[in-house]
């Protein structure tokens, strides 16, 4: 193929039709508080790697939701596992164990 | 022979229906653990959505009262039923009637059980009924030192929506008396930085959508994130930390008062009157209504209504609604 030197842009809107959910729905079915985050940012303004990294729980989640297990499980080897943020949530997301079950994803998840 | 209700607290709730009952003829009894009626809406300096005094809705509800009984500075302990009535026992003495009307509100959230945000601790963290005593007096805010302020944040949700606290709901009027203050606070200091941090504006009454608009005209700043903690700084000054969750990164800034919107928590105390009565509680600790759309003030105990914030937040206009609702319950009860 001849080389133009440019490439055709990948469209960077989020397209519910073909995002593949499939990490969202099992980690729902593993760990059902995943569902009940309300983007308040609680977990990030506490966290501890979010200062330093551009980690942020409640970014990572939204993440998995819209179909990007990649990106988001690329994200979770960042946290430190401190529990700070699940001291700080107003829902009691049990976030630690979110965060291990998308670490565990990385090896199950087709 | 006329028939006497009983009513359990002289705030707004108890006023209104006191005097709907007294118009139409019946032998009213108002009793009143404080002093003063208007509850808590007396201790508030203006109100939402039109900056009105909140005196002026208190005098026109105790001017308005006819032959209603106000027995203040009473305590009520015990409401027991007997015969067709009830025998209300308060501060040591016997009080009959026929029927009985709780309307004993709701307290403010004690802010300092959320610990992090440091009501208690630091000086020039307070809450927005203590700015409200601030505007009274001094007709804007003052820090702790008596310097004036120049950045202030107000934080919403302070006892609301928080699990960890155990309060699951929302207490319905904080955002809009937060915008409400902060257009004040704007008002009273124009030099002055305003900032909200919110999770979400629940503006659903009327006129509280425009009083949004107007904060933002007024260059009130709004941060969508959760404050996560505060600490204090030099001259007394308060260091916030947020999510800027709209642009997904850590925020914080320094600022020299913060206003923590105190949601509406459930008084401790009713709940035995309640319970005494036959009944129930709900899960978020208020006064259960028998069914929540075609009955909010009966309840399931013959003679006894409930009206206002004890059966879960609510603001003015609702809670006169529903006393009004509640009279035509009770003349219905005594009139069978």
């Amino acid at each position: 193929m001849i080389d133009f030197g440019f490439t055709p842009l990948v469209a960077s809107i989020t397209d519910l039709d073909k995002a593949n959910v499939n990490l969202a729905k099992q980690l729902t079915e593993q760990e059902p508080s995943f569902a009940l985050c309300i983007s308040c940012g609680s977990c990030s303004a506490t966290c501890t790697a979010g200062q330093f990294t551009k980690f942020s729980f409640r970014v990572m989640c939204h993440q998995i939701r819209k179909g990007n297990a990649k990106e988001a499980i690329a994200e979770a080897s960042k946290c430190m596992l401190c529990g700070k943020c699940t001291l700080a949530c107003p829902r009691n997301v049990n976030t630690r164990n979110i965060i291990s079950l998308v670490r565990k994803a990385q090896t199950t998840t087709p | 022979m006329t028939k006497t209700v009983a009513i359990i607290g002289g705030g707004v709730a108890g006023l209104e229906t006191a005097k709907q009952l007294n118009s139409l003829g019946y032998s009213v009894k108002l009793f009143e653990k404080t002093n003063t009626l208007g509850g808590h809406v007396a201790k508030w300096d203006r109100l939402f959505p039109n900056k009105r005094h909140a005196s002026e809705v208190v005098s026109s509800l105790t001017l308005s009262q006819g032959n209603t009984q106000t027995i203040t500075e009473t305590t009520v302990h015990s409401i027991k039923r007997e015969n067709q009535g009830f025998v209300i026992s308060a501060n040591s003495s016997n009080h009959e009637a026929d029927a009985v009307v709780l309307a004993t509100g709701f307290e403010l959230f004690p802010a300092e059980k959320k610990e992090e945000y440091g009501y208690g601790l630091f000086e020039n963290v307070i809450t927005s009924a203590d700015l409200e005593q601030m505007f009274k007096k001094h007709g804007k805010p003052v820090m702790a030192s008596g310097h004036k302020p120049v950045r202030i944040a107000f934080i919403h949700c302070v006892g609301s929506r928080d699990e960890k606290v155990n309060r699951p709901y929302c207490s319905k009027v904080c955002c809009v008396t937060a915008v409400k203050q902060a257009i004040e606070v704007k008002e009273a200091l124009p030099n002055s930085e305003v900032f909200c941090f919110y999770m979400d504006l629940r503006m659903f009454g009327p006129g509280y959508e425009d009083l949004y608009k107007e904060a933002q005209s007024k260059g009130v700043t709004f941060i969508r994130g959760r404050l996560s903690e505060s600490s204090e700084i030099e001259g007394g000054r308060v260091l916030i930390k947020a999510e800027d969750t709209l642009a997904s990164t850590p925020l914080k800034m320094s600022v020299d008062i913060v206003v923590l919107m105190v949601g509406m928590s459930p008084l401790r105390g009713t709940n035995k009157l309640a319970t005494d009565l036959g009944l129930s509680i709900n899960a978020d600790g208020f006064i259960a209504a028998t069914d929540l759309h075609t009955n909010p003030t009966g309840t399931a105990t013959n003679g006894v209504f409930v009206v206002g914030a004890c059966t879960g937040p609510n603001n003015i206009t609702d809670t006169i609604n529903a006393a009004k609702a509640t009279v035509l319950d009770v003349h219905n009860y005594l009139s069978r």
